[in-house]
């Protein structure tokens, strides 16, 4: 499984680029959040301050990995289900992130503003997370050090294998595939 | 009488906690196997193959499996005739929990309150199910469960003129709505009858039956192959992303019930099904 080679930063053209059902491989710098961390960003947005990190043209992995083990980079870190972030990944999006990956559906909302301003939903295999680490070259906690493995981590990724689920335009894998098997 | 030790108990704990999160059972496996050879979506193929590539690499290296190493959910079967020392069973189940989650770098994920929600930062508590059997030998399983498939579950209680019917509904309902989220190929656990808390505890004891194996009793053993039959056609598939393969199996657990009811809960498991059991 190869596919599409994905580089960050996550521009907009590439966005474009990409079409519900194409696998990928991403590679460069991504960040790590999930529903404790999310709020927090969301938080930091309504007060006007800066986040963590430049939120243009990156990548966020819905992800809470596992204690690495001595001489390993990370532990096992597959993705976690997404429509928990749908109520925050909106402002994200709004605030220049392109791209999320994760498992599962997505809310309308999240949908629309990914069109509006263009941004890509991938799923990861979900369960399949000692494999997943195997593509996360360096990891360290930039922000929220208490929430454990919630806190955000900027995550250097070679090849990470992902599925372009929701495109920029919309167009959703999860009911396409669901309807070509359906019988 | 025999006697049983605190120590006894958390090391046979703090074992099956690290063993169940890093090595998939070979039940899991051989389904996992059959379903890569009758999948007809390539992209899924794929998936299959990588998923069972993950179960090896997490095997020989010892690392888990999935990071979400669950909340660890223990069933005990204690005989009568056997005497514990050391003070408090479930202490020695959570020392054990907390041995395995820290030795074996398992993901801690318990909050100390559903509200408050401070992480606990050593998995503890469990949830521990005892059931008291003749005999002197303790039976324990422990089954770390996640929660992206523990919140695609639900319970219904229905009327008893509802009959069978309406839990093919629920239970197709249930995997439907779940789609892509609780990491198909799935298991599905069905329990039916007793009382609301009864019917939630058969559900989750459904996903320890092995993979493959139908009920003992005849009709049921139709039913569970039925639904299989009826899930694996709504097209999910692996990942939700359109396929032939979105559950494993369909187990039901069932208990005599009232006049008036008929409890039904539906628990899933991901593919990720994880339990391991020792005798004492």
């Amino acid at each position: 499984m190869h596919g599409v080679q994905i580089t960050t930063p996550f521009t907009q053209e590439a966005v474009r680029s990409l079409k519900a059902g194409q696998m990928v491989s991403i590679s460069g710098v991504i960040y790590t959040g999930r529903d404790a961390a999310h709020k927090r960003l969301v938080d930091t947005l309504d007060r006007g301050e800066a986040l963590p990190f430049e939120p243009k043209e990156t990548i966020m992995y819905y992800v809470g990995p596992c204690p690495a083990k001595p001489g390993k980079v990370i532990g096992p870190a597959g993705p976690t289900t997404s429509y928990r972030m749908d109520p925050y990944a909106p402002r994200m999006i709004a605030a220049g992130q392109t791209g999320m990956i994760g498992k599962g559906l997505r809310s309308k909302e999240v949908v629309d503003a990914m069109k509006q301003y263009g941004a890509v939903y991938f799923a990861a295999i979900g369960g399949a997370g000692a494999l997943m680490a195997q593509s996360i070259k360096q990891a360290k906690v930039i922000a929220y050090d208490d929430l454990g493995t919630e806190a955000v981590r900027e995550l250097v990724v070679e090849n990470l294998p992902a599925i372009v689920v929701i495109d920029a335009e919309g167009n959703n894998l999860y009911e396409t595939g669901k309807a070509a098997y359906k019988r | 009488m025999r006697t049983i030790t605190f120590e006894q108990v958390a090391s046979a704990v703090e074992g099956m906690c690290i063993k169940a999160n890093t090595k998939i059972g070979a039940d899991v496996l051989a389904g996992l196997q059959k379903a890569r050879e009758t999948e007809e979506s390539p992209l899924c193929r794929a998936i299959l193959d990588r998923i069972i590539e993950n179960d090896k690499i997490a095997a020989e290296e010892a690392i888990p499996i999935c990071q979400d190493t669950g909340m660890t959910v223990v069933f005990v079967d204690w005989g009568q005739e056997v005497y514990f020392e050391g003070g408090s069973i479930t202490d020695a189940i959570n020392e054990g929990v907390r041995q395995g989650y820290t030795k074996g770098y398992l993901r801690k994920s318990v909050v100390n309150d559903p509200l408050e929600r401070v992480n606990t930062k050593d998995n503890t508590p469990a949830v521990i199910h005892y059931n008291l059997v003749p005999g002197d030998k303790v039976h324990i399983t422990v089954a770390p469960k996640g929660f992206g498939s523990e919140n695609m579950s639900a319970l219904r209680m229905f009327k008893p003129a509802d009959g069978v019917e309406a839990v093919k509904e629920f239970v197709l309902q249930q995997v439907e709505t779940a789609g892509s989220n609780p990491c198909p190929p799935i298991i599905v656990g069905v329990g039916i009858g007793g009382t609301m808390e009864k019917a939630a505890f058969l559900a989750k004891k459904a996903l320890l039956r092995e993979v493959g194996k139908n009920s003992s009793n005849p009709y049921y053993a139709d039913l569970e192959k039925e639904l299989l039959e009826k899930v694996n056609n709504l097209g999910i598939g692996p990942q939700g992303f359109g396929g032939r393969n979105t559950a494993l199996a369909v187990n039901i657990e069932t208990y005599p019930t009232h006049i008036a009811g008929m409890p039904c809960a539906v628990n899933i498991n991901c593919h990720v099904a994880r339990h391991t059991e020792i005798e004492l």
